[in-house]
């Protein structure tokens, strides 16, 4: 079978593909002229990304010098192409800036200012090929940067490190869109070192058969070349009759072997791979002189320039350089159109500083009279009028007229059935439309809408997943905490029911601590009740001789308990105090938020113990106020002194006291700033506050002294500036937060009160 | 006796064929209902709850049994217009009542984002996210993982200190639609 | 054997039952906005229709004639086609749910389709045997099965093209149909049955 395909491609007899146009080629302007090698630009915009892809890492920075061929980006993962400096110069600016693509948007590039010393890094020049591995050499493709230059960008050490068996490997030199003349040049003047680099890639992949496709309008170049391959039996210039887009890579393949590359397809797999002739110089140039991809031919066209030719263009030489060196002519009253590409397939720039990247191979610069339609602002599109032109010259055999209502008509499942994946955007449906119907642009926005709903689809599967999984995940948490809630409930029981020593030792703890606290209550009784904090002073006094008696291994579990019974009798005490306790609240309230930025780094263990009564307090305001009856309120006073008997007692739980600390400290801002919002609601308490301020200013001072004597000690441990600082943030924020909030509902707020001081308890 | 007669032939045309029927429908009896499984495909997965059902799946049970199809307000037009294709329906329009927010309905998709400074590490939000898009732990900083965030709006309303607000997912290359009114392909003369 | 060709192609083309002789417009009309409901539409009325035919064809001779009991076709007919139609309902609900879901009010509206009713009165009209009473069916199903697969694809194109306001949706859809039943037309005289 290969043997027929290749006596016919001996022959020179070809086959040929479905369709095609025969625009005019406008070849003429640029392809006498040899490529012009140009003087440096002061500045280059390199963006990171020139290939289909990811970005790579970045190595340099701001100001970092860099020679000529240094490598400014790492690749990190297979599909990441390194970018390099195409010459020597300081790094001015990392920054998004528009690039070449049609959408006009910006990517991240690197701006290089020029020193003009063109100075190369170290090069190391490879003589002998047989002394690299194809590893060496993949890995040298890899790391100079290079990805396909025919357009398409598609990394090239991927496509050269193909590991299938390969019968044909095509070289495309067919360059079939109308004004460039970038490949016919290379060919002409770089025609050894382009078959250098075919031998490279011989070595990689080992194909059976070498193609080198050149159109027939290119008689130069295709002497060249056989000229170049003459001693060489493998490889065959083939020669292929001119037609728009014979260079497609489908279509070059049905030419070339009369082999249709099926929808869905790769070449690939029919055993098949195709480069560019430009690739293949670069590949040359990266393995043998360990030259980096800095520069490609770029064909600068139009018949508003005066000098159009080819151009070596430095990669990220921003177009208006371009445009000036040809002779750009500024056209008057209007802007001057600038297509990057060619007139088939090129797109507008969005700017005159959009720079040229790996792919770009021609700046076509049209006057009004050349291309009319590219200076219009509206579209000539009239209806379509069914006849069937577009389908004729399709090269992919699709129906532009159905896929065009469907595009119209958003009728994506259509559209997939109707291939429009298979579209190679050539325009060549567009070309020959009588009713000037934009085809393609209907196209790519389809493709677009498809492509993204295909995203969210995926996105929408993975959702579901996470969603199910979440769901499992929950029900086996609540399965675990009831099971593990019987056992601790059984295993409570057995021990309370057990006749174990500790069983009893905790009974004789009970029954210890029930003692002291009778004996307490006979104390503080005896002491009188001014204020509770002294109430506090001297039930620690009293405390710790009482617990010294016990057993050592008993005396955590004996203070625990201990703590627990104090804490219920405070609970009582607190109630009786609960008129005052209000009044301390409102004092400090107000007072707080003001003084605590300020007393940040001072009396800071002042501050805390102050937030804690005032959460405590605070709470029961905002429960007073809610006119709501919570048993948290009367639990949260008893809390405050129950967490300074912890440090004074000096046991060994300080975690829980940083975490109760911490709580009573979210929990005051949280419910410090409720309170707030609420106080601001209820205009009489204010007024009330105002009063009683005055009035008990003094009595506040005396308690929060006291106290503070009591904890010093035990807070030594701790660094108070970033708990202060932290505090002192969540007020600023809960403050934020309910400024914020009061343009909400009330009942929001007060439901959100309720759920928050719920939880914080 | 002809009367009798005509009764007495269609009475057991009715008959033999009504005995027909019973064994078919016995024979050709229908179980389950794979509708359920084809709607849920077509609903967008958010989980929001926004249709007045916990998720997806149960609002694709309930459309199977008759539910108004116009209640998705993160699917949209489109779905309901796939909805009311695969059941046979009319296509209604989006039920105002079921679009959570003030946000004028506009086409870019938005996620959720946690503003630092301010979270304080409460994890409700946490607890609130249906397909768990946040990350964070108690008095850690919560972020939001912006590639599984839906954009159901579900943990904008727990946060204590209203540090969550929903953001437009910048335009990049990747997922830039090519517009209409941008560039028409040139032609050459 | 070319008797029956020729009452087929009559049937199908020269008296069709929906372009010509008006019959079945309803599920013409109903069905026809996707291609996939009307071919799933034009099977349903093929079984029905044919089944339908052939039973009323028997009730009718082995039944009704002998007992004298002709003034009961018409109730005994749509007894008939009520249970033909049920029974194809269980057996499409079984076999595809989702057509089931799309032809929706349409499967059990065969039984009121008037092509079906009509197909069993022109048979006892036209004095049709066995065989050609069951071809008269068939024929007749496949006419309509014909028109109404056309007719969907016509107005899949015709809802994204850009009809006038006025015309949008069952108006232009109406003058199609029109206009194909001229089409029609020129079947005339093709076969004189």
């Amino acid at each position: 079978m290969v043997e027929s395909v290749i006596e016919r491609i001996t022959r020179g007899h070809f086959w040929d593909f479905h369709g095609g146009i025969h625009p005019p080629e406008q070849k003429v302007i640029t392809a006498s002229k040899p490529i012009k090698q140009l003087a440096l630009p002061k500045q280059l915009i390199i963006p990171l990304q020139q290939h289909i892809g990811r970005e790579g890492d970045l190595l340099v920075k701001i100001g970092d010098q860099v020679l000529k061929g240094q490598a400014l980006t790492l690749s990190t993962n297979p599909m990441t192409v390194p970018i390099h400096a195409p010459t020597s110069g300081i790094i001015s600016a990392i920054k998004m800036s528009v690039i070449a693509h049609p959408s006009g948007l910006s990517q991240l590039c690197i701006f290089l200012d020029v020193d003009g010393e063109d100075t190369w890094r170290d090069r190391v020049v490879c003589t002998d090929l047989e002394t690299l591995s194809n590893n060496d050499i993949i890995e040298k493709i890899a790391d100079a940067g290079i990805a396909g230059m025919g357009g398409a960008g598609f990394p090239t050490h991927i496509k050269a490190n193909s590991k299938s068996d390969i019968n044909i490997l095509i070289i495309n030199g067919a360059e079939c869109e109308p004004y460039i003349t970038a490949d016919d040049l290379i060919m002409m003047e770089q025609s050894n070192a382009i078959v250098d680099g075919i031998k490279i890639l011989d070595k990689l992949l080992s194909p059976a058969f070498i193609l080198i496709a050149i159109e027939d309008n290119k008689p130069k170049a295709i002497k060249a070349l056989q000229q170049a391959t003459q001693d060489i039996e493998k490889m065959k210039v083939c020669v292929v009759p001119t037609k728009y887009p014979a260079g497609g890579e489908k279509q070059l393949i049905q030419i070339l072997t009369g082999q249709e590359v099926t929808s869905g397809q790769l070449p690939i797999d029919a055993g098949i791979i195709m480069q560019n002739v430009a690739t293949c110089f670069a590949i040359n140039e990266a393995v043998r002189h360990d030259t980096p991809l800095i520069r490609r031919v770029v064909t600068v066209t139009g018949q508003a320039l005066s000098k159009p030719q080819n151009v070596w263009a430095l990669l990220g030489t921003p177009v208006n350089f371009l445009l000036e060196q040809c002779g750009v002519q500024a056209v008057e009253n209007e802007k001057q159109p600038v297509i990057m590409g060619g007139p088939m397939m090129g797109f507008s720039v969005a700017s005159e500083l959009v720079p040229i990247v790996k792919t770009s191979n021609c700046i076509l610069v049209p006057s009004r009279k050349e291309m009319p339609s590219a200076f219009e602002k509206e579209s000539n599109e009239v209806e379509c009028i069914r006849c069937g032109q577009c389908s004729d010259v399709c090269p992919s055999q699709l129906l532009p007229q159905e896929l065009q209502w469907s595009a119209k008509a958003k009728d994506y499942p259509q559209l997939e059935k109707l291939n429009l994946s298979d579209c190679i955007d050539c325009g060549a449906c567009a070309y020959v439309c009588p009713s000037q119907i934009p085809l393609v642009h209907y196209y790519r926005v389809a493709k677009a809408e498809i492509r993204q709903l295909q995203q969210l689809d995926l996105k929408a599967e993975k959702a579901k997943i996470r969603f199910e999984a979440r769901k499992l995940r929950l029900e086996k948490e609540k399965i675990a905490r009831q099971a593990k809630q019987k056992k601790a409930a059984a295993a409570r029981k057995a021990a309370m029911n057990k006749a174990t020593p500790e069983a009893t030792g905790a009974k004789s703890a009970v029954a210890a601590a029930l003692a002291r606290v009778k004996a307490r209550k006979a104390a503080s009784q005896a002491g009188g009740v001014d204020s509770k904090n002294n109430a506090t002073g001297s039930i620690s006094s009293v405390d710790e001789p009482i617990d010294a008696p016990v057993d050592e291994q008993l005396s955590p579990v004996a203070a625990a308990i201990a703590r627990a019974k104090a804490k219920k009798k405070l609970k009582q005490e607190a109630a009786l105090l609960t008129p005052q306790s209000d009044v301390l609240a409102k004092e400090t309230l107000a007072g707080e938020p003001e003084k605590k930025p300020a007393k940040a780094e001072k009396q800071i263990n002042a501050d805390d113990k102050k937030a804690k009564i005032a959460a405590a307090i605070a709470k029961a305001k905002a429960k007073n106020l809610n006119a709501a009856s919570k048993p948290s309120a009367s639990v949260a006073p008893p809390r405050a002194s129950a967490a300074e008997k912890t440090e004074s007692v000096q046991t060994s739980v300080e975690k829980p006291t940083n975490a109760d600390d911490k709580k009573a400290k979210i929990a005051a801002a949280i419910a410090k700033a409720k309170s707030k919002a609420l106080a601001k609601k209820a205009a009489q308490v204010s007024a009330e506050t105002a009063e009683l301020e005055k009035t008990s200013a003094v009595g506040d001072k005396v308690p929060a002294q006291v106290v503070q004597d009591n904890i010093v000690d035990s807070k030594n441990e701790r660094t108070p500036a970033p708990t202060a600082d932290k505090k002192a943030q969540i007020a600023a924020v809960i403050a934020k937060a309910k400024a914020k909030k009061k343009n909400k509902e009330s009942s929001k707020i007060d439901s959100n009160v309720s759920h928050n001081d719920q939880d914080s308890v | 006796m002809n009367i009798l007669l005509a009764i007495l032939v269609l009475g057991s045309l009715a008959a033999v064929f009504g005995a027909l029927l019973g064994f078919a429908s016995v024979r050709f009896k229908v179980d389950a209902d794979p509708i359920v499984e084809q709607l849920d495909a077509i609903l967008p997965q958010t989980q929001c709850g926004q249709c007045g059902y916990p998720g997806c799946k149960p609002y694709a049970q309930a459309v199977a049994d008759g539910e108004a199809i116009n209640k998705c307000a993160p699917g949209g037009e489109d779905t309901i217009k796939k909805i009311a294709d695969l059941m046979g329906v009319e296509v209604l329009p989006i039920d105002e009542s079921h679009v959570q927010g003030d946000a004028p309905k506009s086409n870019r998709p938005k996620v959720a984002f946690v503003i630092e400074e301010d979270c304080i590490g409460c994890t409700k939000c946490i607890q609130a996210c249906p397909v768990d898009a946040i990350i964070g732990a108690a008095k850690q900083m919560h972020t939001i993982i912006i590639d599984e965030c839906t954009g159901c709006d579900l943990c904008v309303a727990p946060c204590p200190v209203d540090c969550i607000e929903m953001r437009e997912l910048p335009d990049t290359i990747h997922n830039w639609q090519w517009d209409l009114t941008s560039i028409p392909v040139k032609q050459l003369d | 054997m070319t008797d029956y060709l020729l009452l087929l192609v009559g049937t199908v083309l020269v008296n069709n039952f929906v372009l010509v002789q008006f019959l079945g417009l309803c599920p013409f009309m109903g069905v026809s906005s996707r291609t996939e409901t009307a071919i799933g539409m034009s099977f349903a009325t093929i079984f029905v229709m044919t089944l339908a035919s052939l039973l009323s064809y028997l009730v009718t001779t082995y039944l009704l004639v002998p007992l004298d009991l002709e003034y009961l076709t018409t109730m005994s007919f749509i007894l008939v086609i009520a249970v033909v139609v049920q029974f194809t309902e269980m057996v499409v609900h079984k076999t595809s749910a989702s057509l089931y879901r799309l032809l929706g009010i349409f499967l059990p509206l065969i039984t009121t389709n008037c092509a079906v009713l009509g197909v069993a009165l022109l048979n006892l009209r036209l004095s049709h045997g066995f065989f050609e009473s069951i071809i008269y069916g068939f024929g007749a199903a496949l006419g309509f099965s014909l028109v109404l697969v056309m007719f969907s694809a016509m107005r899949e194109k015709l809802a994204n093209a850009d009809v006038p306001g006025p015309f949008k949706g069952t108006a232009i859809a109406m003058i199609t149909a029109g206009l194909m039943s001229l089409a029609f037309l020129g079947f005339t005289g093709l076969v004189k049955i």
